[in-house]
């Protein structure tokens, strides 16, 4: 049975045997005088039941899934005649492939040597059994599970606890894959890293000012010698993501004092969920806006005043990608301004204090604090944004400081880096390992500042 | 002037006592026995500070407070009583205009401080404000230090021109509010690291920095212990000889204590106005009765 169809077979096996659970603890308390005496709800030993019947078969499931294509591929492999046996990686994918390709009916069998031939037969033959093998284990695991729990269901256990216990850890574990998830990502990324480092001298790559990763391919090749410092496009993305940050904090902050002092309700009601809008205009968008709308207008007004701008100018993706950013920022500070006591207001207010003054003498310094913390998390925002910057900043990497020059960012080199068929030991392959290492640590440094200054903020006034 | 029918309430009383009865109920007997507008005892007085006209406030459609009048005379300490939800807060707040930042509170009648008009169109909210200080129920100092809180309202009014003349405003409304020596040596320190009762006192501090004329109190009290409160409500007795107090409160004793004269509120309508004595020893309304020994509210 193919494992799609043995999902749903587990569910109603789950079902049944939380029926049957349920029946029988009903069934057992009937004689005592009803489900008073039981120790918990015939819901929890029902449901005990079911997790009985459905978790251990739903583990083996998964492994089975896992590990069965390792396991048939090494049979099949050990049993080709020696004088086919593969000697290195890249040539057991090849005899692999070429096998799997035999048995999926994509490759004649004519065309290979027999020894081939009948190994595909054989795989074809293992992954049958397999998969009647996998729906067997799985069905009987599931139902004899489901029976021990429904043997064990007895006035006097407490399946409640034992339900709440299991429950635990299932939310633990959903909890758990996000975190191996991130430290999963900043492993294989710091291995590819250090791979890098061992082309590249670290000091070279931090303090380095000139970028231009064309390195040699072959020994005669001129004119590609390769340069990895990174600090052009830090400053392309700090010079972009200052910019944006120009944009988005007094437009979203001014804004989100608007909101949550001076508007009224309707007006509110109206504003808030246009603002939040923005956010939801994918950053491509945006980043066609920026290259087709923003830089040509800039271009032609840095023209008008004499001065000159290139087609893809910082200015024009730091304006867009500050606007992208203006929700996060009104979004976060309306929240921020909003928590602030109305008590605080009142006082102020009724010392005759005008709103404007209760605003910048009292609310707005006691929100601060949670206010630089939705700044901080806008920032690694902008130093992350990818799409904006990729089609209205430009590649060329510039150390500049001027806002109508063409600069490159991080994130676009990452992209273009790895855009197409790279080999992966090529120091220009792993620099965007290495500058995505750098990215991670600076937004998660700033994020960890951010959480630290709102945390703060919280022990202020409760 | 008494002029409901007492059968009626003295019935409804009557089972209030003898057996509990739901919340709501209990709030149901005085409607009947109010006549809309009418106040028992003295609610006039000859020179007003506040004259108050009719006034009836609305929370969108539904009425809070319903058509009272009521005098209030300069430097005299006048105590709000009655039940929760009765709307002597919202009345309270009608007299420096707190309610205007509620969208859906609206104040009719005629209310007057001084003889000029509260609600007029082109009155400045700041400079009545500035005159009718308010003390709210929960203390609400600044996150600032205790200086700063201090110095708030004159900085706003442009009150001092020099620090030093801060400084003798500060100084002096700490002194008043008698937490001067509690906090000389630490003005610097943030406000809200005080006790409640100290932090109440700063506010009342705070208040009187801006020298008004009115200070309203919404059961200053409430938040603080038994020790705190004695503070706030000597404070309170030494105040009254420099300002009008209308202090809103749920303790009897502390109307007892600091008032000349009691309001009773009930369900929006102001039902007796007597000197403090007469209220708490020989009310003249039945209902204020019922509330001061104890029966409902």
């Amino acid at each position: 049975m193919q494992p799609a169809n043995l999902f749903p077979l587990i569910v109603v096996l789950v079902a049944i045997a939380f029926a049957l659970g349920y029946a029988r603890s009903r069934a057992l308390a009937a004689p005592l005088g009803g489900i008073r005496n039981l120790k918990s709800l015939p819901f929890y030993y029902a449901a005990r039941a079911a997790m009985w019947c459905g978790l251990p078969a739903l583990v083996v499931l998964a492994c089975w899934l896992g590990f069965e294509g390792k396991v048939i591929q090494t049979l099949v492999v050990g049993g080709l005649p020696p004088e086919l046996q593969p000697d290195s990686a890249g040539k057991a994918s090849l005899v692999l492939s070429q096998i799997s390709n035999v048995a999926s009916g994509a490759l004649s069998a004519d065309f290979v040597p027999p020894a081939v031939a009948e190994a595909a037969t054989r795989l074809t033959e293992l992954r049958q059994s397999s998969q009647l093998l996998m729906t067997l284990l799985v069905v009987a695991i599931a139902v004899l599970g489901g029976f021990l729990a429904w043997l064990r269901i007895a006035p006097h256990i407490n399946a409640r606890e034992k339900f709440e216990t299991t429950l635990r850890r299932i939310f633990f574990a959903c909890a758990a894959v996000a975190i191996l998830t991130t430290v999963g990502i900043v492993f294989s990324v710091i291995f590819e890293t250090i791979r890098f480092f061992g082309k590249v001298p670290i000091t070279e790559f931090l303090f380095g000012s000139s970028w231009s990763p064309q390195t040699a391919i072959r020994a005669d090749q001129v004119g590609a010698e390769g340069a990895f410092g990174m600090i052009p496009l830090f400053v392309g993305t700090l010079l972009i993501s200052v910019i944006a940050m120009v944009v988005a904090v007094p437009v979203g902050l001014l804004s989100a004092i608007y909101l949550s002092e001076y508007a009224s309700k309707r007006m509110r009601g109206i504003v808030k969920p246009l603002l939040e809008m923005l956010a939801g205009v994918p950053t491509v968008v945006y980043g066609f806006f920026a290259a087709l709308t923003v830089a040509p207008f800039i271009s032609d007004l840095a023209k008008v005043l004499g001065l000159e701008a290139s087609a893809e100018s910082a200015l024009a993706a730091g304006l867009v990608m500050g606007i992208m950013i203006i929700p996060f920022v009104s979004s976060l500070s309306d929240d921020v301004i909003n928590a602030v006591p109305q008590s605080l207001r009142d006082g102020s207010l009724a010392l005759g204090a005008t709103q404007s003054e209760t605003m910048k003498k009292v609310i707005f310094p006691a929100a601060l604090p949670g206010i630089m913390g939705g700044i901080l998390l806008a920032v690694s925002r902008a130093i992350g944004e990818t799409m904006i910057v990729v089609m209205a900043a430009g590649l060329a990497a510039n150390l500049t400081a001027n806002p109508l020059d063409a600069v490159t960012t991080v994130t676009v080199q990452i992209v273009t880096l790895l855009v197409g068929d790279q080999e992966f030991d090529s120091a220009k392959t792993l620099a965007a390992f290495a500058l995505g290492m750098m990215l991670f640590i600076v937004t998660l440094a700033l994020n960890i500042i951010a959480l630290h200054v709102v945390r703060k903020y919280r022990e202020q006034y409760d | 002037m008494n002029s409901m029918n007492p059968s009626l309430s003295n019935e409804n009383v009557q089972r209030d006592t003898a057996e509990p009865v739901p919340v709501d109920a209990r709030e149901q007997p005085a409607e009947s026995v109010i006549e809309y507008g009418k106040t028992v005892g003295t609610p006039f007085s000859d020179k007003p500070k506040f004259s108050l006209r009719d006034v009836e406030v609305y929370y969108g459609d539904s009425p809070a407070i319903k058509g009272i009048s009521l005098d209030i005379a300069k430097n005299e300490v006048i105590a709000f009583i009655g039940p929760s939800g009765c709307g002597k807060s919202t009345f309270l707040r009608c007299l420096n205009r707190m309610n205007d930042s509620i969208d859906i509170c609206r104040v009719k009648g005629q209310l007057e401080l001084d003889g000029q008009d509260l609600y007029d169109p082109k009155r400045d909210v700041v400079e009545l404000r500035a005159r009718v200080g308010m003390v709210f129920q929960k203390p609400n100092p600044f996150p600032k230090s205790i200086y700063d809180n201090v110095a708030y309202g004159p900085r706003i009014h442009g009150l001092a021109n020099r620090k030093s003349e801060l400084d003798d405003i500060v100084e002096n409304s700490l002194r008043k509010a008698g937490l001067w020596n509690e906090v000389k040596d630490r003005l610097d320190a943030p406000a809200t690291g005080m006790s409640g009762g100290q932090q109440q006192r700063l506010c009342i501090a705070r208040t009187i920095a801006v020298s008004p004329e009115v200070v309203l109190m919404d059961e200053p009290c409430s938040a603080l212990d038994p020790i705190a409160t004695a503070r706030v409500e000597e404070l309170i007795a030494e105040l009254s000889e420099s300002y009008t107090i209308i202090i809103v409160t749920h303790s009897m004793q502390q109307a007892a204590r600091v008032s000349d004269r009691t309001a009773y509120f009930h369900l929006g309508h102001l039902v007796e106005v007597n000197e403090t004595n007469k209220v708490f020893t020989t009310p003249e309304h039945e209902l204020t009765e019922s509330y001061i020994t104890g029966r409902f509210g």
